[in-house]
């Protein structure tokens, strides 16, 4: 019998590494129907017909974000057979709370009691058994990090699935609420079986006031009316709103259980080493200072001691199979506008970009430690304060930091924050972040406009692109995203030691997303950058790059920057190669002057930009205007349409813009 | 007196939840009810958010937020 299970639990209650060690690396991700909350499924390992889908962590069943809404109606709508709730043991209290909500949902449920050997090591003592009883459901004791306990759990979840033996008491209440939720349970009977509702979580929702209820049972206007009379009636007896009340029942109800069955001597280890850690990693002083350490260390490892090399043998390998596909080519006599649009088109293009992959997956590497060992809410805790001022939260800090090494990780990042204006808004200001693949442009024009002030002219050009991403902020919270900042809740999880099959999951899944894009968005893009590159308008192979369609383009658009001081064509042709990676700006100048060797081609940049003026405009220009395709692919698929995404690329090439003209002005005067 | 005025390694017990709407329902679900005991262990670097613990769990919070939750005025430690 094939069966489907939904795992729910709270953040940081090791969710993942749960699900990791149910199905293996027999993974696929989706998303749920209408919002971008990524749906991951897996298979059972050894039940090839039983498969669990990993729903987003949450701490309640109330709508906060969509999150909560799709764990809702994934459970109520999908009617998975059974539910598999995940309870950290350490932290049992807060966990449970959810617990009671997903057994209102009346279906087949389980509880897996994770991290239940850090309790054991630090002396405490949870009665599983006793807390089976008093919940009337199966509660088995696991460690997903260790793997201890998963084939119990499974056998357990199939066996109570199979009978489908729902949850035994539901009643957690007593006095008023009680009265209250039966009463209304008994008034939208009916309705709720039409909906395959269990009337008890019907009811205890519409007393919460919960508008989707309302909804999803087509409650009446006579029917609201004594719901409402009901619920004021139950207020005044207690002295409490509905919503306090509601909570107090249920956190109440785990109070008593808990004094029942959790002997708690001590916090655990892992607890008061946490506490220890903060004190100097959260330090009102050293906090700041130490976190611009642990970047900078990253950043450095990923991009030069391991990133350099791995680069550069990629680089090599790719190299190695064009010049394979080359030869092959010529021997077999493959006509000359195929040979030149597969070596030169796709081997360059999408070669150029795949040589970014070892970044990308070191990068993540070093990401998933950070966020998996608890760090990556402390660095949000350190920088909320200052992120708020610009209308965003602490959570915000760390995609934009990814910005500076690239772009593309940087956007996928965003996905852990948790509402949905400050992930738009990190997305749209991300790419300011000057990312690594523009160096060699700044290298280029310094070393042939500002020989003696390269560096001054380097650093100026970063702080240039925060102070633009700060401004564009002000600008998009007192436009585009108004209203108030969103409330910063988090939870600071106790430090953990990554579990080492969670890290490489996850960096073979970012790495598998980057792979398939360089091979079809990319892979299309340089075969049309190709096309325009070598074909002239009665597409004849062009000899000289200047006959060709993308020259006649270039040539449109160069007035557009006389504004900003160089209006010829090559600069607005490398602007629009650039698209397709940053680095082609400074391949695209070199083939289109003509220039052989490094002076040459300061001097040939000269006849492109008639002053340094002219130079610092194209800089700016470059940092800011639209990210590369990889970057738009990326921003295109998590601000989830292609009309965002081109919104968010005609604001940066806007900013980029002005910023130009501004730069331009200024530096005539000065220079 | 408030959640946001309580001084680092100091704590009380919680008389009521103001405010309205999901944000308010959600600190509810966070465990913030009435009647809970919570202490302040730190304040972050530059003076917000909060760190909480509550329910054997730490909590960040930002002082806006702290404000809405007023403290038994017996229960302060």
């Amino acid at each position: 019998m094939s069966m489907v299970f939904a795992l729910a639990g709270n953040q940081n209650s090791g969710k993942t590494t749960l699900f990791n060690a149910l199905t293996g690396s027999n993974q696929h991700v989706g998303n749920f129907p209408g919002v971008t909350v990524e749906k991951k499924i897996g298979v059972l390992k050894r039940h090839k017909d039983m498969s669990v889908v990993d729903l987003p962590g949450i701490y309640s069943l109330s709508p906060y974000t969509s999150e909560e809404v799709v764990t809702r109606d994934f459970i109520l709508k999908e009617n998975p057979d059974g539910i598999l709730n995940i309870v950290d043991a350490t932290n049992i209290e807060r966990n449970l709370y959810l617990s009671l909500q997903l057994m209102e949902l009346g279906k087949p449920m389980v509880i897996a009691l994770n991290m239940m050997d850090e309790v054991r090591a630090s002396g405490n003592t949870i009665h599983v058994k006793q807390l089976s009883d008093l919940l009337g459901i199966p509660v088995i004791p696991i460690s997903a990090s260790k793997n201890e306990g998963i084939s119990e759990l499974v056998d357990q979840l199939i066996q109570t699935a199979e009978q489908k033996k729902v949850p035994e008491h539901l009643d957690f209440c007593s006095g008023e609420v009680h009265k209250a939720i039966h009463s209304i349970a008994h008034i939208i009977e009916d309705q709720a079986a039409a909906c395959h509702c269990p009337s008890r979580f019907a009811a205890t929702k519409l007393v919460e006031g919960d508008e989707p209820t309302k909804k999803m049972l087509s409650v009446t206007q006579e029917q609201e009316h004594i719901i409402e009379h009901v619920v004021r009636n139950m207020e005044e007896r207690l002295g409490t709103d509905r919503e306090a009340a509601l909570a107090d029942m249920r956190y109440s109800y785990i109070e008593r259980v808990c004094a029942q069955c959790v002997i708690k001597k001590q916090e655990t280890k892992e607890q008061l080493r946490s506490e220890k850690i903060d004190a100097v990693l959260t330090h009102r002083i050293l906090a700041i200072p130490i976190f611009l350490l642990i970047m900078f260390t990253i950043f450095w490892l990923t991009f030069t001691v391991l990133g350099e090399p791995l680069q550069e043998l990629m680089d090599q390998g790719i190299g190695w199979v064009t010049d394979q596909l080359d030869a092959w080519m010529s021997s077999v006599g493959v006509a000359d506008v195929l040979h030149s649009l597969i070596i030169n088109g796709v081997c360059a293009g999408v070669g150029s970009v795949l040589s970014f992959l070892p970044i990308i997956v070191i990068l993540f590497f070093f990401l998933s430690l950070l966020e998996d060992s608890g760090y990556m809410a402390r660095v949000a805790f350190v920088m909320d304060k200052l992120l708020r001022k610009l209308g965003l939260s602490g959570r915000s800090f760390v995609p934009m930091l990814i910005g500076f090494g690239c772009s593309v990780p940087a956007i996928m990042a965003t996905r852990t924050l948790s509402s949905n204006r400050d992930r738009k808004m990190t997305i749209i200001l991300t790419p300011f972040m000057s990312c690594s693949a523009k160096l060699p442009i700044y290298g280029m024009i310094t070393a042939a406009f500002f020989p003696k002030q390269g560096a001054f002219v380097m650093i100026g050009l970063y702080v240039l692109g925060i102070v633009v991403a700060i401004v564009s902020a002000l600008i998009l919270k007192n436009t585009l995203y108004k209203g108030n900042p969103v409330p910063f809740v988090m939870e600071l999880p106790a430090y953990r030691m990554p579990a080492a099959k969670s890290v490489l999951l996850h960096m073979w899944e970012k790495a598998k997303d980057f792979i398939r894009k360089a091979f079809t968005v990319i892979f299309l893009a340089t075969i049309v950058i190709w096309f325009l590159q070598s074909l002239d308008w009665s597409l004849r192979l062009v000899e000289d790059s200047a006959d060709s369609m993308l020259a006649s383009i270039g040539s449109l658009i160069a007035p557009v920057f006389g504004p900003l001081g160089f209006s010829d064509w090559r600069a607005s042709t490398a602007l629009i190669t650039g698209f397709t990676a940053k680095e082609s700006v400074v391949s695209t100048l070199t083939i289109l002057t003509g220039a052989a060797g490094d002076l040459e081609l300061s001097a040939a940049l000269s006849s492109i930009f008639a002053s340094q003026a002219a130079a610092l405009s194209f800089l700016t220009f470059t940092i800011l205007y639209m990210p590369c395709v990889a970057a738009f692919a990326a921003s295109k698929r998590e601000l989830g349409s292609l009309k965002s995404a081109i919104g968010a690329a005609a604001f940066q090439t806007g900013m980029a813009y002005v910023t130009a003209i501004l730069v331009y002005f200024i530096a005539h005067f000065w220079i | 007196m408030t959640l946001a005025q309580i001084k680092p390694g100091h704590g009380g017990v919680i008389a009521t939840v103001e405010g309205e709407g999901a944000l308010r329902r959600h600190l509810l679900d966070m465990g913030l009810t009435p009647g809970t005991k919570v202490t302040v262990r730190k304040v972050a670097p530059m003076g917000d958010p909060l760190e909480l613990f509550l329910r054997g769990y730490a909590l960040s919070l930002r002082k806006d937020e702290a404000a809405q939750i007023t403290m038994r005025e017996d229960s302060l430690v």
